[in-house]
């Protein structure tokens, strides 16, 4: 495995005690503040030393408490990238994109250096310093400072999470074109649900310091057990879509959930792949097929499981060809209605998210 | 109006404080540091230590010296033996008596600065795969030349002031030991004098405000680089 990571630390009350693998591609490690997330990226770049573990990036054993192994950070061949960019003042964007081949261990590569600053887009910033520069901006520059360091494997702690809602759908098109062009293990901390919807391959599920799932994003998102964890707002499927036509009245045609959907304005070419996320607040239940609704996105299935709450709620979960629907119901209406597993059942959904901008997907 | 004399003390005094800034300073950046960043056993002692200079008399700071570096002293023998050195009563003890009174204010204004690095930035230069010691070469003493040039100043403005320690430690001799405020003292002794102790004053007012005024333009350059 690209990444394996294995931790105890007991810290005052707070137990750490995780086990998960990374493998290449994004993903995400999600949890509540306070979860032990950061705890663990620290401890793979090797910010702070477990009292317990074993932690293998690529093969090259870093740290293992029982052999006595604990490789310093900057022997480590991490990139990481911080929640506070963390970019050199003193330096300028090029300084900062060229310390690592200064004076670490990356070696100089002009080739790998353009693609990555096109790929960020961060070209007419090279003589700025980063007192001028706007927050995404500068966690643009933190991203390709650490990818020009030659890293073995990417750590994200929560790069997004100090920006604010138009900085991050700027940053977020860039982060899905890492994702797609770099052939490594992204270990990205957040506790932004839509984030990881969006960008995550693979979800590990911290709470209070152990994993409670650790899976692949479709099936944690289609999990109604995981549902309260994610936060029943946020709580929702994640399914993949191909885009079969675009209608001349200006929606796209796409397959997905066992069905067809009807989603207005996506640019993306036909055939491609995109990812929609369908939220359990978003998506109505009938029992009989519906006749003369406005809405066009009317999917069938049949139900897997009904999980009711401690409150009034209940989460139904849906399965619609490959993929799973979540529905967020009254526990009244899964009465009425004589909802339970292996009942066929109309799903009308009544809103879609995809991301805005498919740069990702070519 | 300044005689021959004079003007050696001026110029000896200039001397004594470069030197003394510029030999203090190595010491200044590592004890500072591990003052700033480091918690041992030992660590407020160390701190008194170097902070003694500013709280004793001068004068006995200057014959603390005298009690270790005179020809008999343990210090001084040391020193006479393997390196042929004598500090009491020649200028080279004036450098090391004006290092010494200077310390704490440069240490402390360093201090300031290793303390205003976030050390989130030392760590960000380790995950980029370079040596702790190159981090502290490249990001650290950087960021921290504002507060490096301020302790020398201070160093330097206090050494050419220092008058207890100096004179108690190597004497006030005309042309080998007088400095700037030795030679105010001596001028101040003598009647009708006045005039030549008002032109020392004057000299040595100039050439710490110069000081001052460069090191203010130095600091607000780098400042204006971090800025924009």
């Amino acid at each position: 495995m690209a990444l394996s990571v294995a931790l105890k630390h007991r810290l005052g009350t707070f137990a750490l005690d995780t086990s998960f693998d990374v493998p290449n591609g994004v993903t995400a490690l999600f949890g509540r503040s306070g979860a032990g997330k950061t705890s663990v990226i620290n401890a793979v770049a090797g910010l702070i030393t477990p009292q317990a573990g074993r932690i293998c990036i690529q093969d090259q054993v870093v740290f293992d408490s029982a052999a006595g192994i604990n490789v310093p950070a900057h022997k480590r061949v991490v990139g990481y990238v911080f929640q506070d960019a963390r970019l050199f003042p003193h330096l300028s964007v090029s300084g900062n994109l060229s310390y690592a081949a200064k004076f670490g261990r990356a070696a100089i590569d002009d080739r790998l250096q353009r693609r990555i600053v096109d790929m960020l887009g961060i070209d007419h910033l090279m003589s700025r310093r980063p007192a001028g520069l706007s927050g995404g901006e500068k966690q643009r520059v933190a991203i390709a400072r650490a990818l020009l360091s030659s890293p073995r494997v990417l750590l994200m702690d929560e790069p997004l999470a100090a920006l604010d809602p138009a900085r991050k759908a700027e940053i977020l098109p860039y982060l899905e074109t890492l994702r797609d062009e770099l052939d490594m293990p992204i270990l990205y901390v957040s506790h932004a649900v839509s984030e990881i919807a969006r960008l995550a391959d693979q979800v590990v599920l911290m709470q209070a310091g152990q994993v409670v799932a650790n899976d692949t994003t479709a099936a944690v998102f289609a999990d109604a057990d995981l549902a309260p964890s994610l936060g029943l707002r946020d709580a929702g499927a994640v399914i993949m879509g191909r885009v079969v036509a675009h209608d001349p009245d200006g929606l796209t045609h796409l397959s997905a959930a066992g069905g067809h959907m009807y989603l207005p304005q996506i640019q993306a070419p036909i055939g491609a792949t995109i990812r929609l996320r369908i939220l359990a607040q978003d998506v109505t239940l009938m029992r009989d097929a519906p006749q003369n609704i406005s809405a066009l996105n009317i999917v069938s299935g049949t139900i897997l499981a009904v999980r009711r709450g401690d409150g009034p709620g209940a989460i139904v979960t849906l399965q619609c060809g490959q993929d799973r629907i979540l529905a967020r119901v009254t526990g009244r209406s899964v009465d009425a209605m004589g909802l339970q597993a292996g009942i066929p059942c109309y799903a009308v959904v009544k809103s879609v998210s995809v991301s805005p901008d498919e740069v990702g997907h070519h | 109006m300044l005689g021959e004399t004079e003007w050696m003390a001026v110029w000896l005094s200039v001397q004594v404080s470069l030197w003394a800034t510029a030999l203090s300073l190595p010491v200044a950046i590592c004890v500072a540091y591990v003052l700033a960043r480091h918690e041992f056993r030992g660590h407020s002692v160390l701190n008194a230590v170097v902070h003694a200079p500013l709280v004793l008399p001068p004068v006995v700071t200057g014959y603390l010296l005298l009690l270790l570096f005179s020809r008999n002293g343990p210090l001084g023998q040391l020193l006479q033996d393997w390196f042929g050195v004598m500090l009491a009563f020649r200028w080279t003890g004036a450098v090391l008596a004006a290092a010494i009174m200077a310390f704490p204010l440069m240490v402390r204004a360093i201090r300031l600065g290793f303390e205003a690095v976030d050390p989130k930035l030392e760590q960000a230069a380790q995950t980029l795969g370079v040596r702790p010691v190159i981090v502290f070469a490249t990001i650290t003493l950087p960021l921290i030349f504002p507060s490096i040039l301020a302790g020398m100043v201070l160093a330097f403005a206090k050494a050419m002031g220092e008058f207890g320690a100096t004179i108690t430690f190597v004497s006030n001799i005309p042309g080998q030991t007088q400095t700037i405020p030795s030679a105010i003292y001596s001028a101040m002794q003598v009647p009708g004098q006045e005039p030549i102790a008002m032109a020392l004053v004057l000299i040595s007012a100039g050439i710490a405000v110069g000081a001052l005024i460069v090191s203010e333009i130095l600091a607000r350059r780098m400042q204006r680089r971090l800025a924009a």
